[in-house]
């Protein structure tokens, strides 16, 4: 694949998102990515989080890992990024990375190979993926961006966060749609959960109160085609 | 096939036991024939179906034989063993066991039998049903779930080696759905207690009485069957549709028109039962009805989503004569005694004859005077089913559907539930099960997937084989791995699940959210609330509400009022025009000379039709096209109920964007389907791009049915039903969802990864299969589209025909699903960046 055609095609200068000065793409498969420096940020896989749940008697269907490798594997193959940053809870507990299917250890593996790869400590992982490349870290500053796992009370520009599972909801014609989405009020940005089986938590709900500036915050709800740039004032609650 | 019940005379072999004699003496009655008849009959040993109207005796006859034989069991001398169950009685309704409980212990007290009668219902308190398992009642009076728990206890073997009958209440109505697979499953692991085990069925009239047969008795032989015994129908019901002096509408669901009409009915009767067919018609008419209520009648209002004591209130007024009418739904069409009901006013189309016959038998419960009822269409084309249903009930037709195979969804819960009883070998279970009819043919490699999917998963990556939830042990037995197993398994038992609801919470105007400690109305299904916006009036429980917002599991609301009020819509309650109806009705269309029965206002809209475009023959499919605005349209006739017309406008469009034809959306009713695109529809159909027949041919119903299904909200809303049945996933129980959305997998989740992991595994299998039969009608969709074959009829128009002017109404009253969420998003999205001035 050429690398420079694949960039070039996907980033549209109007899809550019700005935080703390640095400008982003809000993929709508659920990444986040620098064109300039090349990094691409993915938050809360929760892989083998079907099989931690076998563990207690819920059977569900055990492909999860499976479908969000896939998943990576073709956000990676379109970007190319240099440095990848897995934004915490990139396991569903801390014998994920044992348990996991040696199959998907391989693909996990080739994906990792030749770029910097960062785990942030998560709080369903906060120790480093049993026997896997990359670098454990509890937070990671990069220019005026700083990654870390749980977003903070306090204000702080230009930090990327996850743990929250934010989606949004909006009420057209009667009709309610729910979707996962980005949040944003240009300082912060808050990360959908990219894992097959993660659920997620309304934007507008109180774990999120104090962390938006609310003029501002707008959340960026996955679409099938592109990202849909919603306002606060249209959201809904639920 | 009917056989008639002999005189009681002819019966002197019966024994009936000498204080029965003297009770029936001391009432001045005689034991009817059907009773005598069987109980004759199940000393004899046999399996016997009743079927009778109601208000014949039905219930005293079917626990004749418990009674008579439990009268000359010897007593229990002290320090003996406590005897195990005598008689297990089933019913689909908790309240109907209770009025059980009631009814029967009156003659039992009076003929003084030394028998003991309980009830178990979800709302036994745990001390009483622990004391039944030490001391078990000669008659339990219970529900399917409840007998299903009974089976998964470790001492089921016991507790039940004593039983000699189960009496099936209501039979008509347990069989149809899942809670008659999951009771058909319990039944035959009670046969396999007690193998000589009798059953008496109690049904209303149904269509095939020999289904009902086979599925009371074990089908080893298959085809075996119980005895039938049938009472002639009491006397005929005395039935009109009202001829209104006002218009009636072209469309809608309302019968506003009727109101005047129906009041001065209420005023002219003792009580009148108002029957509608949703749950929001019943908010709307009782609404209409206490705006019209000048002299404050006691008239009230029973749905299932009203508070339980709300509703038990209703009852309770109703059994001691205190309430002038009622408006209610299906939760009140089972045959529980009420009071004095002199009037039946059933308000739109009944949808079937048999749900009108039964829905009228509630009037007048003695079975030789006649019932009387109006029935109110609420359109014109219910004028045309409410004329052919009429017709159907004095003929005494039955449409009541056919019984469907067994699902397998159904099947995985029985089997871990078996085994949390006791351990088991796949052979006899196999074996068992297909004793049951409605999995009476069973394959064996389908069976043996079942238990790997209780076992496992049953998926092709073997991953969770060291968190079975039953392994196989040496001696070749299905054991449960872990107690905690039994213990999820208990909690999600049943076959009901409901769609996502929150209670409605009743706050003081004016405290909003902060609002506290009101009462609860009732529950209200989620996705409705999620549509609501602080300030928004809606209708509820008779009230206009005012919602507040949705705190946890709670939607608050405050009194509301205004002019722009909102009736909650709800997911189930709608059901299709039957079979039957549907040809019924095309006949009257067909055929002028009975257009003389129908409303003359009716009567001339049908003659219009023919003069303006053409009225199809009773076979036949008209459809007409014609262009209004810059659209063209197509009208479609099948009268094959809502559901398939859905299917069937989902595939046409789909053919039609292939051909260009550029669609734009359809809307479909239970009579017709309308169908509108940019391009003119006609002219594609002459020059053959494609043909009408060749757009209405059944290959449509195969690769274009598939690749629709797969993406459709209808099947992610099955998927959910069949995993929490199959235990999947776990039943949602109120205050739960506090945990989060974040915490729990939702079931679209496990489908969507499902389905492009493993499209053939047996849940998925199990869900196509469901969708098939239910919210997609597809084979009433394949019947039609061949009876049609040959026979469509093609009208072109330069405008709107009368009889397409109902439809055409219901355009734009309805979003079609499918691709709209995105485009309700672009829409948003675009308002957004309007606002914010971007472009």
């Amino acid at each position: 694949m050429n690398f420079s055609l694949a960039r070039t095609s996907l980033i549209a200068e109007a899809d550019l998102v700005g935080i703390a000065g640095e400008r982003a793409v809000c993929d709508r498969r659920g990444v986040l990515y620098f064109p300039d420096l090349r990094l691409l940020a993915v938050s809360d896989l929760h892989l083998e989080k079907g099989s931690s749940l076998a563990r207690r008697g819920a059977l569900i269907p055990p492909y999860d890992t499976g479908a969000t490798l896939l998943r990576l594997q073709a956000v990676i193959a379109d970007y190319q990024p240099s440095i990848v940053i897995s934004l915490g809870d990139s396991f569903h507990d801390g014998g994920g990375a044992e348990r996991m299917h040696a199959s998907f250890r391989e693909r996990l593996e080739a994906l990792i190979s030749g770029r910097d790869w960062f785990w942030v400590a998560g709080n369903h992982d906060p120790e480093a993926p049993a026997d896997l490349p990359g670098e454990t870290v509890r937070e990671l500053a990069i220019g005026s961006l700083l990654f870390r796992h749980e977003p903070t009370k306090e204000r702080v520009e230009g930090e990327i966060a996850g743990h929250l599972h934010p989606c949004a909801r909006i009420v057209q014609r009667g009709r309610s749609v729910r979707r996962r989405c980005f949040a944003g009020d240009g300082g912060r940005m808050i990360m959908p959960a990219f894992g097959a089986y993660t659920g997620s938590l309304n934007v507008l709900d109180r774990a999120y109160a104090g962390l938006f500036r609310l003029d501002t915050l707008m959340a960026y709800m996955l679409g099938a085609e592109r990202i849909f740039a919603i306002s606060r004032s249209m959201l809904r609650p639920g | 096939m009917t056989e008639q019940p002999r005189l009681a005379e002819q019966n002197a072999t019966v024994a009936l036991p000498e204080p029965f004699i003297r009770w029936f003496g001391e009432k001045g009655w005689s034991p009817r024939a059907h009773q005598i008849e069987l109980l004759a009959r199940a000393q004899a040993g046999q399996s016997v179906l009743l079927i009778a109207p109601t208000g014949a005796g039905k219930t005293l006859a079917g626990f004749m034989p418990s009674l008579t034989e439990l009268a000359n069991w010897p007593r229990r001398k002290p320090g003996q063993a406590h005897r195990g169950i005598h008689t297990l009685y089933i019913s689909p309704l908790k309240a109907l066991a209770v009025d059980i409980e009631r009814n029967l212990g009156k003659p039992v007290e009076e003929i003084g039998l030394p028998v003991t009668i309980e009830t178990r219902t979800g709302d036994t308190p745990s001390h009483k049903r622990q004391r039944q398992k030490l001391v078990p009642p000669d008659i339990l009076l219970t529900t399917p779930e409840q007998l299903a728990l009974l089976i998964a206890a470790p001492d089921a073997r016991r507790f039940f080696e004593d039983l000699r009958y189960v009496v099936l209440d209501e039979l008509h109505s347990l069989v149809t759905s899942k809670r008659g697979h999951l009771l058909a499953l319990g039944l035959a692991r009670l046969r396999s207690y007690v193998p000589g085990l009798q059953t008496i069925g109690l049904s209303a009239t149904v269509a095939e009485p020999d289904e009902l047969r086979r599925w009371l008795v074990g089908q080893n032989p298959s085809g075996a069957m119980a005895g039938l015994i049938t009472v002639a129908g009491g006397a005929r019901p005395d039935i009109s549709i009202l001829d209104s002096e006002q218009h009636v509408p072209w469309s809608g669901h309302s019968a506003r028109y009727a109101i005047p009409e129906i009041y001065e009915a209420i005023k002219r009767h003792r009580t009148t039962l108002l029957f509608v067919n949703t749950r929001s018609q019943a908010e709307l008419l009782f609404q209409e009805l206490w705006r019209a209520n000048e002299d404050s009648l006691p008239i009230a209002l029973h749905h299932g989503s009203l508070d339980v004591g709300q509703r038990r209130r209703v009852e309770k007024a109703m059994g001691e004569n205190a309430l002038r009418a009622i408006v209610a739904t299906s939760t009140l069409d089972l045959g529980i005694d009420w009071g004095d009901v002199d009037l039946v006013v059933h308000v739109g189309a009944p949808k079937g004859a048999s749900r009108l016959a039964q829905r009228i038998g509630r009037a007048n419960h003695r079975m030789d005077e006649p019932s009387k009822a109006i029935l109110i269409p609420a359109n014109r084309f219910e004028v045309l089913e409410c004329r052919a249903a009429l017709d159907a009930n004095y003929l005494g037709a039955q449409d009541t559907p056919p019984l469907i195979t067994g699902a397998l969804d159904v099947l995985s819960q029985h089997v871990l539930g078996v085994a949390c009883g006791a351990p088991f070998d796949a052979d006899h279970l196999f074996e068992e099960v297909r004793s049951a009819a409605p999995y009476a043919g069973l394959a064996r490699e389908t069976f043996d997937r079942v238990v790997d999917f209780v076992a496992t998963g049953g998926y092709a990556l073997k991953n969770y084989e060291r968190y079975a939830r039953i392994r196989k042990t040496v001696g070749g037995l299905w054991r449960v791995s872990h107690p905690r197993v039994a213990q999820q398994y208990r909690l999600n038992v049943g076959t009901i699940v409901e769609m996502p609801e929150l209670n409605v919470r009743y706050v003081r105007q004016g405290r909003g959210m902060a609002g506290r400690g009101g009462p609860v109305l009732g529950k209200i299904e989620e996705y409705f609330a999620e549509t609501l916006r602080p300030g928004d009036n809606f209708l509820f429980a008779g009230k206009v509400l005012r919602f507040e917002g949705i705190r946890e599991n709670e939607c608050v609301v405050s009194n509301g009022a205004g002019a722009n009020i909102i009736v909650p819509s709800y997911a189930g309650g709608k059901f299709p025009l039957s079979t039957y109806l549907a040809d019924q009705v095309r006949g009257m269309l067909a055929d002028s000379n009975r257009w003389q029965a129908l409303p003359e206002q009716v009567a001339d809209w049908l003659r219009l039709q023919k003069e303006k475009s053409v009225l199809p023959k009773r076979g036949d499919l008209l459809v007409e096209t014609f262009p209004r605005g810059n659209r063209h349209y197509m009208v479609a006739y099948p009268f094959e109920g809502r559901l398939a017309h859905q299917t069937l406008g989902m595939l046409l469009t789909r053919r039609l964007e292939r051909a260009n034809a550029r669609p734009l959306g359809f809307v479909a009713t239970d009579y017709s389907l309308a169908v509108w695109a940019l391009d003119d529809m006609a002219a594609l159909f002459k020059a053959k791009k494609p043909s009408l027949a060749a757009l209405f041919d059944e290959d449509m119903l195969g690769d274009d049915l598939e690749a629709w299904l797969n993406d459709s909200w209808m099947l992610k809303r099955t998927f959910r039903t069949c995993a929490v049945i199959a235990g999947l996933i776990e039943k949602r129980f109120p205050g739960q969802e506090k945990s989060g959305r974040q915490v729990t997998v939702s079931a679209d989740l496990i489908y969507d990864v499902l389905r492009s992991h493993e499209p053939d595994h047996i849940l998925l299998q199990a869900t196509r299969t469901d969708a098939s039969a239910g919210l997609l009608d597809v084979s009433r969709l394949a019947e039609m589209l061949s009876r049609v074959r040959g026979r469509i009829m093609h009208k072109h128009l330069e405008q709107i025909s009368p009889l397409a002017v109902p439809i055409m109404l219901e355009i734009g009253k309805e979003l079609v699903n499918g691709g709209a969420n995105e485009s309700l998003l672009m829409e948003a999205a675009d308002l957004v960046e309007e606002a914010m001035g971007q472009r």
